[in-house]
């Protein structure tokens, strides 16, 4: 089995490999079957699509869905094999996703507790256009629900405008609003970041200098992004825009507003993903049909595939590891979509149009990643980074919040190894953070302070 | 306070845990896992243990001051038994992981075992709860400020710092105690370990007095250790062995392998 040989660069005992997550059931050893068509079960991923523009598209997409027909037809022997060689990777996987998000939530952070630039309100988005400045907490509460209605409406128009668009192959249009939007996320956003945190600490650097640092920053990441590039570079690059989306987000949306899109965007993303109208399912199943990889400038990947060739020669159209951006983050100003380009970078490898029952091609690198959506980073550091806002200045909260969203994402990617299919990544994490900011904020940190201020620990 | 008081404290309470995890989980995905889990645990004990106090407080006069003393004594002592009882919890958990790993082995192994489980379950605990105290007193120190200018202890933040690494130290150990308790049916280790959380949550109440509190914890971190290293397969000759840096024979039991006997 080709696509299972194990890459991995961990020097641990084989025992290591095997980690998986945690599962309630043990499916029965199966027997060791050729040309199992178990890549695309193996490549637990979970897929959000962020359109640039307004909407927030978000898209979990299991990559390789296309060769899960494949896998179905041949019995659950294989479908098991099938379930303990994904869950052979779960471990990895998720730490592969938890070092990213880490890294996004702690810039996110750093830069909240330092800059003030970000806490401070400066007027609304346009999306959001009823104030919160209400006297009354009844006229606040429906203020916000009613910004919160016209985000996700505003949402939901663009991802199906973009799936319209997908659906009718305008992938140049496509691709020209992305590289619209990471040039603003790359340039004005990052000028504007530098100014402010020149601002804190009072640091002078004249604009020759600015130019430069600047110009060199974008033009490099636009390289990365939607080019080619180092894949550590890339991930980096991803993570700074998808940083400094979330803190456009934070800066922008009002105190309440925040929470009740935050909460409303899981809602939404759980029905766009898995209601069979819903229109990011529409996407996945498209893109399954045309055997493109989805929208793969948005989605960020822990690894480079090489895919390999299974039954299906097409298959190998896959593995958008490269040019994952997302330029659905700047919903404000810009229309971008996910492009579309990317698909015809993405073979780097030829595909090998195996039979794979017994042939065994020559050993094919495949360290299968795990993917995902960069506005499941965003929106995971807004909500970390309105916990870290909070007038109180409580790090418990913070940290609180960090740890639910960590085992959210955990469990979704348990899910993922059970159910083998594009999952939501925002729900069950956005929940546990919510619950875990509410009551940390109002319940643990009366207590905790109590118990400081008489050293008592517990 | 300075850079220096933060740096300092920063080290001294999280320094041995940073490196326990440096060296220990921070190469293997599956422990990362079960420590971050760990953590969601205490996190989800303290959560509850506050939620009670808290109803407690808001339905009690808050002028009462002995009411409000004891309240919060009542708060520490329920938040002490709630947080054994999740270690309990996680206990089974991990369990049933074991199970899911072993079936899902080729060779019938389970890639961690429950002694190691054990004690990446116990750091998680502990650099939780050791967090959860010490984060917000360091970013105070960062800010300005004199330590017990009220007539306070001017020490507060560096006995607030050992305080922390202990209880870190402590909670590991506790974990490979309390999960030993429960895979062999020894209950008295399990309740030796609930009475030494309990005392020392208990010996925390005579601060400022630090002699009263700091002494007695090392003291007890110290029997816990010997007791989770001989539990873990450790003896005398095997330290003597490692302090002389001499290669273990194999077999002959060392920290990792060795099952519980």
């Amino acid at each position: 089995m080709i696509t299972f040989m194990n890459n991995s660069d961990s020097e641990d005992e084989t025992c290591n490999e095997r980690t998986s997550l945690m599962s309630a059931e043990s499916p029965p050893i199966p027997s060791y079957q050729d040309g199992l068509q178990a890549s695309e079960a193996g490549e637990a991923q979970i897929h959000r699509k962020r359109h640039a523009g307004s909407s927030r598209s978000p898209n979990n997409v299991a990559d390789g869905d296309m060769s899960d027909s494949g896998v179905r037809a041949r019995g659950s022997a294989l479908e098991n094999e099938d379930e303990e060689l994904t869950l052979k990777y779960g471990a990895k996987h998720v730490i592969m996703l938890f070092a990213p998000v880490t890294l996004c939530m702690i810039v996110v952070v750093a830069t909240i507790k330092s800059v003030r630039f970000y806490t401070e309100k400066n007027g609304q988005l346009i999306y959001t256009p009823f104030s919160e400045d209400t006297p009354s907490v009844g006229q606040r509460l429906l203020n916000s629900v009613l910004n919160t209605i016209i985000m996700i409406s505003v949402i939901v128009v663009m991802t199906v405008f973009l799936v319209v668009l997908y659906k009718y192959r305008c992938y140049k249009f496509i691709h020209g609003w992305l590289i619209l939007s990471s040039l603003m996320l790359l340039f004005l956003f990052t000028y504007i970041y530098l100014g402010e945190v020149l601002k804190t600490y009072n640091v002078a650097m004249d604009y020759p200098t600015v130019i430069l640092v600047i110009w060199n920053f974008g033009a490099v990441g636009m390289i990365c992004i939607h080019w080619k590039g180092p894949l550590q570079l890339q991930q980096a690059y991803l993570i700074m825009i998808s940083a400094l989306m979330a803190l456009v987000f934070i800066k922008y949306l009002p105190e309440w507003s925040a929470w009740v899109i935050l909460g409303a965007i899981s809602i939404y993303d759980l029905m766009a993903v898995l209601c069979p109208k819903g229109p990011l399912r529409m996407l996945v199943e498209t893109a399954q049909e045309r055997n493109e990889p989805i929208f793969p400038a948005l989605i960020y990947s822990s690894a480079m595939i090489w895919t390999v060739g299974m039954a299906k020669p097409d298959t190998a159209a896959r593995g958008p590891s490269q040019q994952t951006w997302d330029a659905a983050e700047d919903e404000r100003e810009k229309h971008s979509s996910p492009s579309h380009s990317d698909s015809q970078i993405l073979e780097t490898r030829s595909p090998v149009p195996s039979h794979p029952i017994t042939s065994l091609e020559e050993p094919e690198e495949e360290e299968r990643g795990v993917k995902l959506g960069l506005g499941d980073f965003i929106f995971y550091s807004v909500l970390v980074g309105k916990a870290a806002a909070t007038p109180s200045g409580d790090w418990n909260t913070t940290l609180a919040c960090f740890v639910a969203i960590l085992i959210g994402l955990c469990l979704t990617l348990l899910l993922l190894a059970v159910f083998k299919k594009a999952l939501p990544a925002l729900p069950i994490s956005i929940t546990f953070g919510l619950i875990f900011y509410f009551s940390t904020d109002n319940l643990v940190r009366p207590f905790m302070d109590t118990l400081a201020s008489h050293q008592l620990y517990i | 306070m300075t850079l220096a008081v933060f740096f300092g404290c920063t080290f001294i309470a999280f320094g041995p845990a940073l490196s326990l995890f440096l060296f220990t989980i921070a190469r293997d995905p599956l422990r990362i896992i079960i420590l971050i889990a760990g953590a969601f645990f205490w996190l989800v004990s303290l959560l509850l243990s506050s939620l009670i106090w808290f109803i407690a407080v808001k339905a009690s006069d808050p002028r009462d001051e002995a009411l409000q003393r004891g309240l919060l004594i009542f708060g520490v002592m329920f938040s002490v038994l709630l947080q054994e009882a999740f270690r309990f919890l996680y206990y089974k958990l991990l369990r049933k992981a074991i199970e899911g790993l072993v079936a899902l082995s080729e060779d019938g192994c389970s890639p961690i075992s429950i002694q190691q489980m054990a004690y990446v379950a116990g750091v998680g605990f502990g650099l939780m709860s050791g967090a959860f105290s010490m984060i917000n007193l360091l970013a105070d120190a960062l800010g300005p400020g004199t330590v017990g200018i009220h007539g306070d202890s001017q020490l507060y933040f560096l006995t607030s710092a050992f305080m922390t690494m202990v209880l870190i130290f402590l909670h590991t150990f506790w974990g490979i105690l309390f999960f030993h308790g429960c895979e062999n049916q020894r209950w008295w280790e399990i309740a030796a370990v609930v009475l030494m959380h309990l005392a020392v949550s208990g010996s925390t109440f005579w601060n400022p007095l630090y002699v009263g509190s700091l002494v007695p914890s090392y003291l007890l971190m110290a029997a816990a250790a010997v007791w989770a290293y001989l539990l873990s397969g450790g003896s005398a000759q095997n330290l003597r062995r490692f302090l002389l840096c001499k290669c273990l024979v194999k077999g002959d039991g060392d920290l990792s392998g060795r099952p519980w006997g």
